[in-house]
């Protein structure tokens, strides 16, 4: 045998016979958002069998509600942690937007929709902060926005208690403009035997625009770049500040939303609210295949990660068990999910 | 050949033009002066070999023209206008591409996504992805290096360290407008993959970019070069036409002049045909081929000097 019976036709790429072309089945196990998609199944099938009211079509609302006031929230923090950062503020910041809105229209008598509006500069402002501080000090933002979370907490506290003498916001319901922003951030409909929350459509709507912007778009390319490496994609051209300030400017932008429907849910706003749901909307996002070293994850996969909060909430009542026992639920769930994650993963790598 | 003109003409013939000129550049991080008045055009139609040491400050040469790094000392030129890149993306956005050393690739990304990053295709009124068009370049490109990557779709951490500095190779060449720098782009490549990075750089100097070429390969250079740039503890010491050194002296300048000779005659006391009986060591057991005394003084005495000029 000659040398030259071996050469391959020249310029063109010779296929590669040691790798066989991956099972379709293997592709989508290899999804992030796999693990959280099959304890969901599992929690379903779970309560459906365990509890009663849980089979009950016109609970499905409640459930759902439960899951979107969460998943509002865990979307934003997904694609923040898949472009690398933390936002531990990102529970109490949504107490500080309902109460800016509530306190600003109360004490200076403004139109509720003026407090609504500067509670969403305020928002995008301490996202904005969170972001410029973490660049400005190169700091990880662990740190940084753990300083901005008891911030906001004693902020929240101290501000409302000055201007109310009360630990809540006064009530603003009979306020210019309440009726109206009530229809916004606080309404229902009714399909059938189910009443949906608009706080459901936002959560879906959210979820449909930020998996698009995650996989569609070039500012989506982006997050998973400065995520993974920071440095590479900043030598690429990928520019990294505007990327992180801008994740969290829309974690800020969320957490508007969710103080708006706080507000107009309960017309008041209690000042310690908030604090310890930051790890709730992080362990959502790690449930749903979020890697908390970063340039890996999925929003969809955060949005089942907050239904399955919202099923297990509700039916760890309905099955009429003691709720002590929730917390312990969500840490085993947190572990299981990350396990499953990885072991799945790594199959669906191994092909 | 060998008439001495001032301006040098490239094999077709137009007058090479300065696209990038570093006048007396230097780069300090921190108390480490990296770089010293170092002087050097990056003609349009030529390629600039960078030769130096380990250390003696290439690579923060070129970040500084790929604008990653700014430069602490002097100035640097874009079409004869002073300019300093604020960022890379400035740089790229003046037709400048880069393969850096550490290669600058996102592990867990795609391989089409890593390829076209800071650079997507776009389509349509929102502006969404070209994913279909991203994949098809980029598997065009890659076939064309001689390079099969099994799946566009997995991740680059997946690829050994030569495909991925295929990817990076493919990449800048595709997106260098005027200038592609590329730091040591063969140092992990097989033959057959290096051979068609120096056929490449070739291409694109024919085609009228300026190149800038990192190796410690001094054959790979004298290949491809027509211009070199040796420094050495941050300064140029050598900066030569190809037409004014042969391979032999450019090995001999790079090797930092006796050294390479002494060396060889060491060496050839070794007897590399040599086989022993396999054997047991203890740690540290292995001694360093350390030099003698003398020789550590005349090595001390020679940097110290190189130091004061
Ligand atoms: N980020 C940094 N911070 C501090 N010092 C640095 C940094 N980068 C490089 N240096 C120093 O600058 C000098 C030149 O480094 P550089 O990376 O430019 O060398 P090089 O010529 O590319 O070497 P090699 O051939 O090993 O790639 C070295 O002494 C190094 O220690
Ligand atoms: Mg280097």
């Amino acid at each position: 045998m000659t040398a030259t019976a071996t050469e391959p036709s020249r310029g063109v790429a010779t296929q590669d016979d040691r790798v066989a072309t991956r099972p379709l089945a293997a592709r989508l196990l290899s999804r992030p958002e796999v693990g959280s998609l099959i304890a969901a199944i599992v929690i379903f099938l779970l309560f459906m069998a365990v509890a009663e009211p849980f089979r009950n079509v016109a609970n499905v609302g409640t459930i759902l509600y439960g899951a979107s006031t969460i998943g509002i929230m865990a979307v934003p923090v997904a694609l923040l942690m898949i472009g690398g950062e933390f936002d531990l503020s990102a529970g109490v910041a949504v107490t500080t937007s309902g109460l800016s809105a509530s306190l600003l229209a109360w004490n200076f008598g403004l139109n509720v929709w003026v407090g609504i509006l500067l509670a969403l500069a305020v928002s995008v402002a301490i996202g904005a902060f969170n972001g410029w501080l973490l660049l400005k000090t190169g700091l990880p933002s662990f740190l940084v926005t753990l300083g901005t979370f008891f911030i906001l907490q004693g902020v929240n506290l101290g501000v409302t208690r000055l201007l109310t003498g009360n630990v809540a916001s006064a009530d603003i319901s009979d306020m210019d403009g309440f009726a109206s922003a009530q229809n916004i951030f606080g309404s229902e409909v009714t399909l059938g035997p189910v009443t949906l929350k608009i706080t459901v459509l936002y959560w879906v709507l959210l979820t449909v625009i930020a998996a698009y912007v995650l996989l569609r778009t070039r500012a989506g390319n982006w997050v998973f770049a400065v995520g993974g490496d920071a440095a590479a994609a900043r030598a690429v051209g990928v520019p990294v500040r505007a990327t992180k300030i801008g994740l969290f400017v829309a974690v800020g932008f969320c957490a508007w939303l969710s103080g708006m429907h706080l507000l107009f849910q309960f017309n008041t706003v209690q000042s310690g609210e908030g604090v310890g749901k930051e790890f709730i909307f992080i362990i959502a996002a790690v449930i749903g295949g979020c890697l908390l070293t970063g340039g890996y994850g999925s929003v969809v996969g955060a949005s089942l990660g907050a239904l399955i909060f919202g099923m297990t909430q509700l039916g760890i009542n309905y099955a009429g068990w003691n709720p002590d026992w929730f917390r312990t639920f969500l840490g085993v769930m947190l572990l299981l999910a990350t396990l499953v994650n990885m072991y799945v993963k790594r199959r669906a790598d191994l092909r | 050949m060998s008439t001495a003109t001032t301006e040098r003409h490239d094999a077709a013939g137009h007058s090479t033009t300065p696209i990038v000129e570093l006048e007396n550049v230097g780069k300090s991080y921190g108390n480490v002066h990296a770089l010293r008045g170092v002087s050097l055009n990056v003609r349009q139609g030529e390629v600039t070999c960078v030769l130096g040491d380990n250390g003696a400050g290439k690579s923060t040469l070129i970040k500084i023209m790929s604008g990653l790094h700014d430069h602490t000392d002097g100035t640097m030129k874009l079409d004869g206008v002073v300019r300093r890149f604020g960022s890379p993306r400035e740089a790229q956005a003046s037709g400048i591409a880069t393969v850096y050393q550490d290669l600058a690739l996102a592990p867990l990304m795609s391989v089409w996504r890593n390829f076209f990053l800071g650079n997507e295709l776009r389509k349509g009124p929102l502006r969404t992805l070209d994913i279909a068009r991203m994949k098809r370049i980029c598997a065009d490109e890659l076939g064309k290096m001689g390079v099969f990557v099994p799946d566009l779709d997995g991740p680059v951490a997946g690829l050994s360290g030569g495909q991925r500095q295929c990817i990076a190779i493919a990449r800048a060449i595709y997106f260098g407008a005027r200038v592609i720098i590329l730091d040591e782009p063969t140092a992990a490549l097989g033959v057959k993959q290096s051979g068609v990075a120096l056929r490449y750089i070739v291409k694109a100097r024919d085609a009228g970019l300026g190149v800038i070429f990192i190796t410690h390969n001094p054959h790979h250079a004298y290949l491809v070069g027509n211009h070199f740039v040796i420094l050495k503890l941050g300064r140029v010491v050598l900066d030569a036409h190809r037409d004014d050194l042969t391979l032999e002296q450019l090995t001999t300048e790079m090797a930092g002049g006796q050294e390479l000779g002494e060396l060889s005659h060491e060496l050839r006391g070794v007897d590399p045909g040599k086989v022993i009986d396999p054997g047991e060591v203890e740690h540290g057991q292995v001694e360093a081929p350390a030099l003698s005394p003398e020789e550590r003084k005349a090595v001390e005495r020679e940097e110290e000097e190189e130091l004061r000029a």
